[in-house]
């Protein structure tokens, strides 16, 4: 067969490239570009939005640029784009409606009318900064918003006012309920892989097992199974009750307890794995080194097996924060108001206000903050040998 | 010296319905090397990880020193282990895998560092201290584990197939090492076998093991020149075996008569008595061949033919076929070359043979 082995490999694999380009790759890149981009201004007004750039911001702009803004008014002519532009132009800079409505008019009648004449707020650089500011098709303020942040008049990052926004409190939520699901995984995930790596035989089998069903179980199966047994008169609630230990139903569900506890099963097999995948390659003979070299029990296995395990213990935790950061469903159904996560607000967003720029940007966000734990799951899983 | 330093009494393990260990008695001194040497589920691991401590001893008792340790838990019994695997630690450096030991004891830091620096020098290793055991190689780290088996001075060295992972040239190296760390410190040492020539070179003793019971426990020479009985004789070395009735003894020498009607004059275990059935065990370098008929007076002879030769660089295997059998030979080659076809006389004193029950 002829051609180099470099090109039939890349045929080989063309359709993956394909499907993750189509799927995953423009997706992002959609994603990523919708969460900047503010086109509203530099597409009503774009020789305008050329040109403005170089103005140095002293006195009126030259007649170059104010002949640009003429033509950009007479060009427009779909209403309802101008009215957005104008709408934003008065965002940043009070008194524009009035100022647009009365230029458009002017300017349709006469496109050689010197502005100044038409409106004296012209001849003041204050409102020709606002179409400056406004002019680049790129914005970070979905961004800053994302993190309840925003531009104040001067162009300077501040934090919105309390009670406008309540994106950066989710998020920290997130972190912290993710956290917590983090934990609990490897309070219980840390034992469980280093007993499921000591046994043998079947016993190995029944628990690598039932750590891994809940991985075989749909997402939204496994969360109704939580809500049918944490419910107020639930399988928990009514032998508690039954058993006269408590006199009403607890609160299970809708609540943190619900989100962190059916989060913590579902993802638990991510803890255990890892763990259970670095202790197995440990040789079984290296505690009963150490306790032949005078280490108890106990110590040998702080010293010893604990700082072996350590890089599972890592990996498993990294996955499972990593993982439960994104989590949707699970608190949509068993949290309460107080307990929904940074998904929902994207879901928010997307679905309810079509606020895509709003949702791109929340979700740019976790994306990063994604990628920075995967940096550091990366340096910290490496091998110690090789890293040397 | 205490003579019974390490006793093992009638010490049998059971796992579930299998007896790996059996009725097993033996007593090893202060300062005695001795192998375990066995073929794999001959009992000879099992027996070194009951004197550990990593397998408990389902009846009998192992006394150590006088006091019985059946129930003294491993990280008491102050044993150093050397593992096949050589199970360093692998997230320590090669000198805190030494000062392992030491730190679970206690001892002083500057005490440690100076006793580490002096183990490590022992195995040549003194410069490789700071380096992980994965970055070393196979006879590097089994020197390592020596050094840290060593390092606090354990009552007992426990080495279990130690050299098993290393190749020819280092293994041999590494048997004269030891046995020189033996002879210069004075280590008690078992260490378990399945290669009779390690065990032939280092031991003291060798206790040779099957289906869990010790068939026989002498010094190298005596397991090898006077083997105790047929399994002993065969898994050692390599020899030929005749079997006859035994006609005559007289002193040490027996005299053994094959059924074809030849007859030979051997030594062998006592205890023999006329009739009984004996089977003569004859090493086959102890065969001297001659052509035939020229064999010389006062040393048994058997007549037979070349059916192959075999050049083995050192010597030559030749395998001759007679009345009695097939006779396998190991000749110098300085002393003659044989080809295949000629007529031969075998010849063998008295000396050189030994008869033991079939």
């Amino acid at each position: 067969m002829k051609g180099s082995p470099r090109l039939r490999a890349l045929i080989l694999i063309a359709p993956l490239l394909f499907f993750l380009g189509l799927f995953f790759v423009w997706p992002l890149i959609t994603v990523i570009t919708q969460s900047v981009s503010d086109p509203a201004v530099s597409r009503v007004l774009p020789r305008t939005a050329d040109l403005i750039g170089d103005w140095d911001g002293e006195g009126a702009p030259s007649a170059e640029i104010q002949a640009a803004f003429r033509a950009d008014i007479v060009g427009a002519t779909d209403d309802q784009a101008v009215g957005d532009v104008t709408r934003r132009l008065n965002s940043s800079k009070s008194g524009f409606r009035s100022l647009m409505g009365k230029t458009v008019t002017a300017v349709r009648e006469n496109p050689d009318v010197d502005l100044a004449e038409v409106d004296k707020r012209w001849a003041d650089p204050a409102f020709w900064k606002a179409i400056q500011d406004n002019a680049s098709p790129y914005t970070d303020s979905f961004l800053l918003a994302a993190v309840d942040m925003e531009r104040d008049s001067a162009g300077s990052v501040v934090a919105m006012k309390e009670g406008t926004s309540a994106n950066f409190t989710i998020l920290m939520r997130t972190l912290w309920t993710s956290a917590l699901v983090m934990l609990c995984c490897l309070v219980i995930g840390l034992p469980y892989a280093m007993i499921a790596a000591s046994v043998t035989g079947w016993k190995r089998a029944v628990l690598l097992g039932a750590v891994l069903l809940p991985l075989w179980t749909s997402l939204l199966v496994r969360t109704a199974a939580w809500m049918i047994i944490l419910q107020d008169n639930g399988i928990i609630n009514q032998v508690l009750t039954g058993l006269g230990i408590t006199s009403g139903p607890l609160a299970l569900i809708y609540n943190r307890f619900g989100v962190v506890l059916a989060m913590t099963h579902v993802l638990l097999p991510f803890m255990v794995l890892p763990i259970y995948s670095v202790l197995i390659t440990v040789p079984g003979n290296l505690m009963s080194a150490a306790a032949s070299l005078g280490a108890h029990p106990i110590r040998a296995f702080l010293r010893v097996l604990l700082p072996l395990s350590l890089r599972g213990v890592i990996s498993g935790a990294l996955l499972v924060f990593m993982t439960s950061i994104g989590y949707y469903i699970t608190p949509a159904l068993l949290g309460g108001a107080g307990d929904q996560m940074i998904s929902s607000v994207i879901a928010e967003y997307a679905t309810r206000s079509a606020n895509w720029s709003m949702a791109a940007a929340i979700g740019l966000i976790l994306l990063v903050l994604t990628l920075a734990l995967y940096a550091v799951y990366n340096r910290l899983s490496r091998d110690p040998i090789q890293a040397r | 010296m205490s003579e019974n330093f390490i006793r093992f009494q009638k010490v049998t393990k059971d796992y579930g319905t299998v007896r790996v260990v059996e009725d097993l008695d033996l007593d090893i001194a202060r300062g005695e090397f001795v192998s375990l040497l066995g073929p794999s589920g001959s009992g000879k691991t099992t027996l070194l990880m009951m004197l550990a401590g990593f397998e408990t001893v389902s009846a009998g008792a192992i006394v150590l020193d006088g006091q019985k340790i059946n129930d003294l838990p491993t990280y008491k019994r102050d044993m150093g282990v050397v593992f096949q695997n050589y199970a360093l630690f692998p997230h320590m450096s090669i000198a805190k895998n030494v000062a392992f030991p030491l730190d679970m004891r206690g001892t002083a830091r500057a005490e440690t560092a100076e006793r580490v620096q002096k183990a490590l020098d022992m195995v040549q290793l003194g410069h490789l201290a700071d380096r992980l055991p994965g970055q070393l190689s196979g006879g590097q780290q089994q020197r390592v584990a020596l050094a840290r088996a060593l390092v606090f001075e354990p009552r007992v060295v426990l080495m279990d197939e130690p050299l098993g992972a290393l190749d020819k040239q280092l293994r041999e190296q590494m048997q004269l090492d030891i046995r020189d760390l033996h002879h210069r410190l004075g280590l008690t040492i078992i260490f378990v076998t399945h290669d009779q020539d390690e065990a032939l070179t280092m031991s003291d003793r060798i206790a040779v093991f099957n289906h869990g019971q010790i068939q026989q426990c002498a010094s190298p020479r005596e397991v090898y020149d006077h083997p105790a009985n047929r399994f002993v004789a065969e898994f050692i070395g390599e020899t030929n075996l005749l079997e006859g009735t035994v006609s005559a003894i007289s002193g040490e020498t027996l005299t053994l008569t094959l059924p074809g009607g030849a007859s030979f004059q051997s030594h062998g275990l006592p205890g023999f008595s006329t009739g009984d059935k004996g089977l003569l065990s004859l090493r086959p370098e102890r065969i001297d061949i001659y052509p035939q008929g020229e064999a010389p007076a006062g040393v048994n002879t058997l007549a037979g033919e070349v059916t192959d030769t075999v050049y083995q660089g050192d010597h030559l295997r030749v395998v001759i076929e007679t009345a009695a059998g097939r006779i396998i030979a190991r000749i110098n080659r300085k002393v003659s070359e044989w080809e295949n076809g000629a007529k031969v006389s075998l010849g063998f004193r008295a000396q050189d043979g030994w008869v033991i029950a079939p």
